[in-house]
C-alpha cells in the first residue's frame, strides 16, 4: 500500500496520519499541494487534519481547489482510495468528492474530546479490521465537523449504506446526546458510493497506540492495508 | 495614547525629507522632543537625561520611539534584573539559562527541550481574544525561534471575582483565543491553572507556556556573527497594529484603559505554522548564522539584540521592509508590533537556497539591512537617516533600579482549633469541588486540542501532563502551578511554595524535575509594598530552586497588573519541566481497581492558615500560609518517584488547595471507583481532611504491598498512613454519610459551564 499524504499550507495531522500508516505497514510519500501529478503508483491519497488555508474562507474551499485535487478526483474516479480526515473531510465536501458539507459546531465552539463511534458496516476498504456494529473509542478535535446535506441527499447516503460512522455513547447508542456537533443523523463519517472514498471527522491516527489513550483507530489503516492486499 | 495615535498620524503627513550623504552626529528633526511627548512614551525625566547624555544631542522622534521601545520595563526588566540575579540558572543540564529567547535543558541522548513562559496580561484584558492568540503565538515563537519544534503548550489564567460583569466574557474570549490559535497551529495543549478572585477583576493574568524539542547541538541564537552579513526579513508584513504594546504592558490601567484597544495585536495562527515550517527548513539546510523573533518591541528589540550580542552594528534600510499598509513612518515601522515576523542573519552566499524555501511557504522573505563593524544602530528610510544610535548601550545602559521596597508583615498562624467548621465535612468538601477555583476545568481545556502529535501520554485533569519523546521510551511532564493567596500573605514562603508545588506536580507523575521557566506577575513596583513582595518571592523562588536542584533557566516579568490602585495578588507563576526516563512507567491520579490500599504519605498537622478551606467554607482569608520545608518536600517526593518509576503504586495525585480530600474526590471522580476511608491523621477532622501541609502525596498500592511500603517509607524517614481502601460507587469519609460519585462529579463538572452559560453568578 503506497499512501500519499498530500501537504496543504495549514495541515497539521499530516505527520499523525503518516505515523498511522506507517504502523499498519503502509509506504508514506508526502505530496505538495502545489503538485500536479500524484507520485507514481500511489494507491491511497490522505487529506489530512488541520487548519488549511487558516479556515479564513469556508473550512476546506481553497485547499478544495488547489492542483493537486484535480489529480487526487482523477484517482479516485478510477477506483483509488481517498482518505479525508476532519479538515480532509471538509476538503473533499469542498472538492466535490462527497456529498454535503460541515458547518459550525452547534455549540459554536471548538471541541476536543474522546469520542465513540459506532460502525455502520465493516464490509468496506476501511472497515474490515472491525465489526459491524462495534463501537470504538477514538477522540475528535474540530471547530466545523457538523455534518448537514439537504434532505434528498441524506435519504440517499442513508438508503445506500454510505454512512460509516455514527458518533455514539459508550454503549453504541446513537443519541442526541452522544453527538458532540449537531451533525444530521449523528453523522461522523461518509462513503463515496463505490465506498473508495472516505471522508469522517473524528481522528483515528490519534488513538493507535495503547499508551496514548488506546489503539481503537487502527483497525482503520490496517483495513486498508489489507484492501490493498487482497486486491 | 490617542495622543500617541494622534502623533502617528503627524509622523505619516510629514514624512522627512532629508538626504543624508554620511551619517552626521547631530540628524535634523522636524518634531521637538517636548516633555510631554517624553512622558507619553513612558520615560521618566531622569531616564531621557540618561539617553540625552548617552547620544549628545536632542533625538528624533524616531530614535525616541526606539529608546522607550527598549527602556520600558517590559523590555529592559529595569525594576526586576537586579534580584532577578539573584536566582539559580545552572545546572549540568542547563544548555542555555535567562537571556535567551527560551530556556534549553538536555535530557540525553543528543535531545534538547527549550521551553518558556510568557505573559500576554493587559492585551488581554482590552482584547481577550486577540490577546491571548498573540500570547500563544509570541511563546510558541520564541521556542521555534530556537531551532525546536513546538510540542506542548500551558496556559495559567487567573480571572476576576466571578461576579464581576466583565468575568465572563473574558473567560470567554481568553479560552477562546488560546485555542484558537493552538488549534490551528497544531501543538497539544497539556495542562495549566485557572483560578478567580476580585483582586483580578481590573487585570487578568494570561500565563502562557510553550515547550519544544530539538538536538541538543542545533540550537539556534540571536547573536550575529560577521560583518556585511544579511539581515533578512521573514514572515508577514508589517502593519500598524500593536504600536506601543510593550509601552502600555509597562504602565497601570485606569478607567480609559479601554481606549487601548489599538495597541493589541492581531494573530494569525496560519501564518505562524508556515513561518514554523519554513524557519525549521531553513534552519534544517544550514542557511542561518542568527534569528531572533519580532516580539515585544518588533523590529527595534530584534535588531538591536542581533547586534549587540554578536558586538556588530546593524544598518536597517526600510524601504525593503514588506508592509501592509502604505505610507507607514519609520517611526511606525520600527514600533509595530506585528505577528508572525522574524529576522535572521542568513550565512553569505546562501540567501537565494533560503529564500526559496520562503517563497515555497508563500512568505514574504527581503533583505533589509546588514551587519557592520559601527557598533550603531542605523535605521534609514526612503533615503535618508532617521536614527543613528550606539547599538549596545540601547541595551547595556538601559536604567536599572534599586526600588525601595518593605517586607510584607507576617501574619499569625492559625490553629485548627480554633476554627470552627461551618457545617458538616461532606457539605464542605462538596461546596469546595464545586468552587470556582477547585471545580472541572473541563469547560476550558476541551476547547484545546490536547491529542495532535499523538504522544499525548497525561492530558490536563492530571497533576502534570505528560508527552511521549519521539518514540519513547523517554517522556516529557509539565506544568504550571502558583497559589496566589500563599503569596499575598507571605510572598517569600508562597513564592518557595509555588516551586515546591512544580517539583512535586512533576514528582506526582514520576518525572524527574529539571527546570523552571517563570512569569512573575506583580503590581505596580514603583510602590514599596508591592515591590516588597515581588522582592520576597524571588527570594523564596530562588531558595527552593536551589534546594530542589531546579534552576531558572527562562522567564518573564510583568509589573504594573493594577487598576485605579488595586493592584494583583502577587501570582508568580512556575512553569516546570521534568523527564521520565521510561514514560511507560508514569502515574496518574484515577483509582485503577477495587480492593487497593489507599497511602498519605508525608506529615500532616492541619494547616489551615490560607486554605481553600478557610477561605471558600468559612469565609476568611486569613493567616499563615503553610511552610514548606524544602528538605522534607524532597526526602518524601524522591520516595514518591521511587515508588512510581518502580511501577509499585497504580495511582498517584499529590495535595494541594483543599487538602487530603479534595485529592481522594479528584482520584475517585476520574475514573469512577470510590473509596472508603478508615483512618485519618490526628487532630480534628476538618483540619485532618482540609488542611494544605505540604509535600504530601496519596497513592494507592495493591493490599498485598501495603505494609510493606509503608515500612520502607519508615525506613526512609517518611511519614506514611494507610487511610483506607478503594471500591464501590461513593466516597465513605469517617463519620460522614457516603457520598455518591455521580453526585460528587455532577457538583464538580457543573460549575463552569453553568457559570458560562450564565446560569449561575
Amino acid at each position: 500500500m503506497k499512501a500519499a499524504v498530500i501537504t496543504f499550507p495549514g495541515s497539521n495531522r499530516d505527520g499523525d496520519v503518516a505515523q498511522a500508516l506507517r504502523q499498519a505497514g503502509a509506504t508514506v510519500v508526502h505530496s505538495w499541494h502545489g503538485d500536479t501529478e500524484l507520485p507514481k503508483g500511489t494507491d491511497l491519497v490522505v487529506l489530512p487534519g488541520g487548519f488549511s488555508y487558516g479556515d479564513y474562507l469556508r473550512t476546506g474551499a481553497i485547499a478544495g481547489r488547489a492542483h493537486i485535487m484535480d489529480a487526487t478526483r482523477a484517482h479516485a474516479a478510477r477506483g483509488g482510495y481517498v482518505l479525508g480526515i476532519c479538515n480532509g473531510f471538509q476538503i473533499a465536501c469542498e472538492a466535490g468528492l462527497l456529498p454535503g458539507i460541515l458547518v459550525r459546531n452547534a455549540d459554536l465552539k471548538f471541541v476536543c474530546k474522546r469520542q465513540h463511534l459506532k460502525v455502520e458496516r465493516n464490509d468496506t476498504p476501511y472497515t474490515r479490521a472491525y465489526a459491524k456494529g462495534q463501537t470504538i473509542d477514538v477522540c475528535i478535535a474540530h471547530g466545523e465537523g457538523n455534518y448537514i446535506a439537504d434532505t434528498e441527499t441524506l435519504a440517499r447516503l442513508e438508503g445506500e449504506g454510505l454512512v460509516a460512522f455514527r458518533y455514539a455513547d459508550a454503549e453504541g447508542r446513537v443519541t442526541p446526546e452522544a453527538n458532540p456537533n449537531g451533525s444530521l443523523n449523528n453523522i461522523a463519517g461518509i462513503y463515496s458510493p463505490g465506498f473508495n472514498v472516505l471522508g469522517l471527522m473524528p481522528h483515528p491516527e490519534n488513538l493507535i497506540d495503547s499508551l496514548v489513550g488506546g489503539t481503537d483507530g487502527r483497525g482503520l489503516f490496517e483495513s486498508l492495508v489489507g484492501a490493498k492486499r487482497a486486491a | 495614547m490617542r495622543c500617541l495615535a494622534r502623533l502617528g498620524t503627524l509622523c505619516r503627513l510629514n514624512p522627512f525629507r532629508r538626504t543624508v550623504r554620511n551619517p552626521e552626529p547631530v540628524i535634523p528633526n522636524d518634531i521637538k522632543i517636548t516633555p510631554q511627548l517624553v512622558a507619553e512614551h513612558g520615560l521618566k525625566p531622569d531616564e531621557y537625561q540618561r539617553f540625552l547624555h548617552l547620544i549628545g544631542r536632542e533625538p528624533t522622534i524616531t530614535e525616541l520611539g526606539i529608546v522607550s521601545a527598549m527602556w520600558n520595563e517590559h523590555c529592559s526588566y529595569k525594576s526586576s534584573k537586579i534580584h532577578l540575579k539573584t536566582l539559580p540558572t545552572k545546572a549540568p543540564w542547563v544548555i542555555q539559562g535567562p537571556g535567551e529567547n527560551a530556556g534549553v535543558i538536555d535530557i540525553g541522548d543528543g535531545i534538547a527541550i527549550v521551553f518558556k513562559m510568557e505573559s500576554h496580561n493587559h492585551p488581554s484584558y482590552i482584547e481577550p481574544y486577540q490577546g491571548a492568540t498573540t500570547g500563544v503565538g509570541g511563546i510558541l515563537r520564541d521556542v521555534f525561534t530556537m531551532g525546536a519544534r513546538p510540542i506542548a503548550v500551558l496556559d495559567a489564567l487567573r480571572f476576576g471575582d466571578p461576579d464581576h460583569p466583565k468575568t465572563r466574557h473574558l473567560v470567554s474570549g481568553v479560552v477562546a483565543g488560546i485555542g484558537g490559535y493552538g488549534n490551528s497551529f497544531g501543538v497539544p495543549n497539556v495542562g495549566g491553572a485557572t483560578g478567580f478572585h476580585t483582586r483580578y477583576d481590573g487585570n487578568i493574568l494570561v500565563n502562557a507556556m510553550a515547550v519544544g524539542i530539538a538536538r541538543a547541538d542545533e540550537i539556534f541564537y540571536a547573536k550575529a556573527t560577521g560583518v556585511g552579513k544579511a539581515i533578512v526579513y521573514l514572515g508577514s508584513k508589517t502593519g500598524r497594529d500593536g504600536i506601543h504594546g510593550a509601552t502600555m504592558a509597562s504602565a497601570e490601567f485606569d478607567d480609559r484603559s479601554e481606549e487601548k484597544r489599538p495597541t493589541v495585536q492581531v494573530g494569525d495562527p496560519f501564518a505562524e505554522k508556515l513561518l514554523l515550517e519554513a524557519c525549521l527548513e531553513i534552519m534544517a539546510a544550514g542557511h542561518v548564522d542568527a534569528i531572533q523573533d519580532m516580539g515585544a518591541a518588533g523590529l527595534t528589540c530584534s535588531a538591536v539584540e542581533m547586534g549587540a550580542k554578536g558586538d556588530l552594528g546593524v544598518e536597517l534600510d526600510l524601504d525593503k521592509v514588506p508592509c501592509r499598509e502604505e505610507g507607514m513612518s519609520a517611526y511606525e515601522m520600527m514600533l509595530s508590533e506585528s505577528q508572525e515576523r522574524m529576522l535572521m542573519v542568513i550565512k553569505p552566499g546562501h540567501e537565494d537556497a533560503a529564500e526559496a524555501i520562503f517563497k515555497k511557504w508563500g512568505l514574504d522573505f527581503a533583505v533589509i539591512g546588514h551587519t557592520t563593524d559601527t557598533l550603531r544602530f542605523v535605521i534609514k528610510h526612503q533615503g535618508e537617516v532617521m536614527a543613528d544610535l550606539p547599538i549596545k548601550e540601547l541595551g547595556d545602559e538601559a536604567p536599572e533600579y534599586d526600588r525601595p521596597w518593605i517586607e510584607t508583615a507576617p501574619q499569625q498562624r492559625i490553629a485548627a482549633e480554633s476554627v470552627t467548621p461551618p457545617c458538616g465535612n461532606a457539605e464542605a468538601l462538596k461546596k469546595l469541588i464545586g468552587s470556582p477555583d477547585l471545580s472541572s476545568k473541563r469547560w476550558i481545556y476541551e476547547q484545546y486540542d490536547t491529542l495532535i502529535l499523538g504522544n499525548s501520554v497525561v492530558t490536563p485533569g492530571g497533576d502534570a501532563g505528560v508527552i511521549r519523546i519521539e518514540e519513547g521510551p523517554k517522556g516529557l511532564a509539565m506544568t504550571a502551578d502558583v497559589t496566589p493567596r500563599y503569596c499575598e500573605a507571605d510572598p517569600f514562603e508562597g513564592g518557595k511554595q509555588a516551586v515546591a508545588e512544580a517539583w512535586r506536580n512533576l514528582t506526582a507523575v514520576g518525572a524527574t524535575p529539571l527546570a523552571i521557566t517563570d512569569n512573575l506577575n506583580f503590581g505596580n513596583p514603583e510602590k514599596p509594598e508591592v515591590m516588597g513582595q515581588f522582592v520576597g518571592a524571588v527570594r523564596g523562588i530562588g531558595e527552593a530552586c536551589k534546594a530542589l536542584d531546579f534552576p531558572v533557566v527562562s522567564g518573564n516579568v510583568s509589573l504594573y497588573n493594577e487598576t485605579n490602585g488595586i493592584s494583583i495578588l502577587p501570582t508568580p507563576t512556575i512553569g516546570g519541566v521534568g523527564v521520565l526516563a521510561d514514560v511507560t512507567k508514569h502515574a496518574t491520579i484515577a483509582f485503577k481497581a477495587a480492593g487497593e490500599a489507599i497511602l498519605l504519605i508525608g506529615e500532616t498537622q492541619g494547616w489551615l492558615g490560607q486554605s481553600a478551606y478557610l477561605a471558600t467554607v468559612c469565609g476568611r482569608e486569613e493567616g499563615a500560609p503553610p511552610p514548606v520545608d524544602l528538605a522534607i518536600e524532597r526526602r518524601n517526593g524522591d520516595f514518591v518517584r521511587g515508588l512510581i518509576t518502580a511501577g509499585r503504586v497504580t495511582a498517584c495525585h499529590d495535595l494541594s488547595d483543599g487538602g487530603l480530600a479534595v485529592a481522594l474526590t479528584e482520584m475517585a471522580m476520574a475514573k469512577g471507583i470510590g473509596a472508603a476511608i478508615e483512618a485519618l491523621p490526628a487532630g480534628p477532622a476538618h483540619a485532618a481532611l482540609f488542611g494544605e501541609d505540604q509535600a504530601r502525596y496519596l497513592v494507592t498500592v495493591p493490599a498485598a504491598q501495603a505494609e510493606a511500603v509503608i515500612g520502607e517509607a519508615k525506613a526512609a524517614g517518611v511519614p506514611a498512613l494507610a487511610i483506607g481502601r478503594t471500591g464501590g460507587a461513593s466516597l465513605a469519609l469517617p463519620g460522614e454519610p457516603a457520598l455518591a460519585l455521580a453526585e460528587l462529579r455532577k457538583i464538580h463538572e457543573d460549575w463552569l459551564p453553568s457559570y458560562m452559560a450564565g446560569k449561575t453568578a
